[in-house]
């Protein structure tokens, strides 16, 4: 009982951290490096314990991103809706990965997610910059692979509960 | 792919597949995102979430006003006691150009009346504190600690000490989003102080730099020119000091020269700006937003 309640707080507190860090003020010099923390995460989530979070929890958690940064409303919902679901439709292949090509694969996923960040602005029309696009699945991967080694315990005991 | 019910990962316990809810709840984004672009539908719905998550906002921000107060209560003597006399010497300087401002006020109305056009002096203005909080890290855009509780409306014109700063474009009950002038999807109706040249001032997207588009090669326009607001537009009161030139660069093989302006106010150190209402009280067309967007467009 104890146990169960422990894994419904920390994903929980991760996010609220993780909305808090996507807004938090950086010096203009960092800020392009910024990661999308909630894909980050919520990648994480959904490839180590895969039925912890449903789809539903993206699309609030892309509402509220959408909210505070004043894009349009579901540009980020939409993005997280896809990058969830196919890590968490292929997390049982992706598994088995070693973690290099684990971390390509979430590469890959953070990438899809910038491209329909990007994808929507276009079609909206509004005017945004290409070249910075790509540096935030790249900080983004290397904080996956440091959440990867600092929970590595708890992932490991999260994998055997499974 | 597998047997169902098995491998495929079961995101809840509700009666719909996976994949129904993924297209379901996508839909409901595509629809959310229409809804949003085509004008704005969803002004009530967007309101009721940045209540939802102005708490986050505040918490967000806590830290950093926090970091200024007590790094204000803990000012050395000395440096309070010179400020104060900087101030004083200031407000001095100040009331000494406001004695000759009224004086000018009333001159400038006189001559208004002898030209039967109506006078536009004097306009009410609110601080308004920028929330410490990092948006849309591509576009020029931040939060303010005013909204609809304060009056404040979509298209009213913010300004610091130094100039004008941007518009808001979004009201929430408690707070209002804001883009700065130098925002890429932004343009500002400008004048050259020195001749009255008009022309418009579009962002880049740099805090620092202004661009003038549509100036010929032949405009009569130098580096150190300030450009200040010229009311065109009806969001931005007339008169501000918006920008100085600090680059023209002729191209003879073009129509139009390429003229890069630095924004008078500190955009990026600002933590305070100053709401402004037009002395007539009426919120102007709030479609000037859109029309500064479009103008960016069509560039």
């Amino acid at each position: 009982m104890d146990g169960r309640r422990h894994s419904w707080f920390v994903p929980a507190f991760s996010l609220a951290l993780t909305l808090a860090l996507s807004v938090l003020p950086l010096p203009d010099s960092v800020a392009p490096l910024r990661p999308d923390w909630v894909a980050v995460v919520l990648v994480y989530w959904s490839l180590t314990t895969p039925h912890r979070f449903s789809l539903l929890t993206a699309f609030w958690m892309g509402i509220a991103i959408d909210t505070l940064s004043g894009a349009l409303l579901g540009q980020n919902a939409l993005a997280l809706l896809v990058v969830v679901y196919l890590a968490e439709r292929f997390h049982l292949r992706l598994r088995v990965f070693p973690v290099s090509q684990l971390a390509l694969t979430v590469f890959g996923l953070l990438g899809l997610y910038e491209f329909i960040l990007f994808w929507v602005d276009g079609v909206a029309g509004r005017t945004v910059p290409l070249v910075e696009r790509w540096v935030p699945p790249l900080t983004g991967t290397l904080v996956w692979l440091a959440m990867l080694m600092f929970f590595d315990r708890g992932q490991r005991e999260a994998r055997e509960r499974l | 792919m597998s047997a169902p019910g098995r491998n495929t990962p079961g995101f809840g316990r509700s009666g719909f597949s996976v994949g129904a809810r993924f297209v379901l709840l996508a839909v409901v984004c595509v629809a959310l995102m229409l809804l949003d672009q085509r004008n704005q539908h969803l002004q009530q719905v967007r309101g009721a979430l940045s209540v939802v998550v102005y708490p986050l906002r505040v918490l967000v921000d806590l830290p950093f006003s926090t970091w200024q107060s007590v790094r204000s209560s803990f000012a050395q003597r000395e440096t309070l006691i010179a400020e104060n006399e900087q101030l004083k010497r200031e407000r001095l300087e100040a009331e000494f150009r406001l004695q000759r401002l009224e004086s000018l006020e009333t001159e400038n109305a006189r001559l208004r009346e002898l030209l039967d056009s109506t006078a536009r002096v004097g306009s009410r203005a609110l601080i308004a504190e920028i929330l410490a909080v990092d948006l849309d890290p591509y576009r020029q855009r931040f939060d303010l600690n005013r909204g609809l509780v304060d009056g404040v409306f979509v298209g009213q014109a913010l300004i610091d000490a130094q100039g004008v700063v941007g518009q808001v474009v979004r009201v929430g009950p408690l707070t209002a989003e804001a883009v700065l002038i130098t925002d890429a999807d932004h343009a500002v109706p400008v004048s050259v102080n020195r001749n009255g040249l008009r022309t418009i001032a579009v962002g880049t997207g740099d805090s620092g730099r202004l661009r003038l588009p549509y100036l010929t090669n032949n405009a009569d326009i130098h580096e150190g020119d300030l450009l200040v607001s010229s009311g065109l537009g009806g969001v931005f009161p007339s008169g501000y000091p918006v920008a100085r030139v600090i680059e023209v660069r002729l191209r003879p093989d073009q129509a139009f020269a390429e003229i890069i302006a630095e924004p008078a106010s500190a955009l990026d150190r600002d933590r305070e700006v100053l709401l402004v209402w037009n002395a007539t009280g009426e919120a102007p067309r709030a479609a000037e937003a859109a029309a500064a967007a479009s103008v960016a467009d069509v560039q």
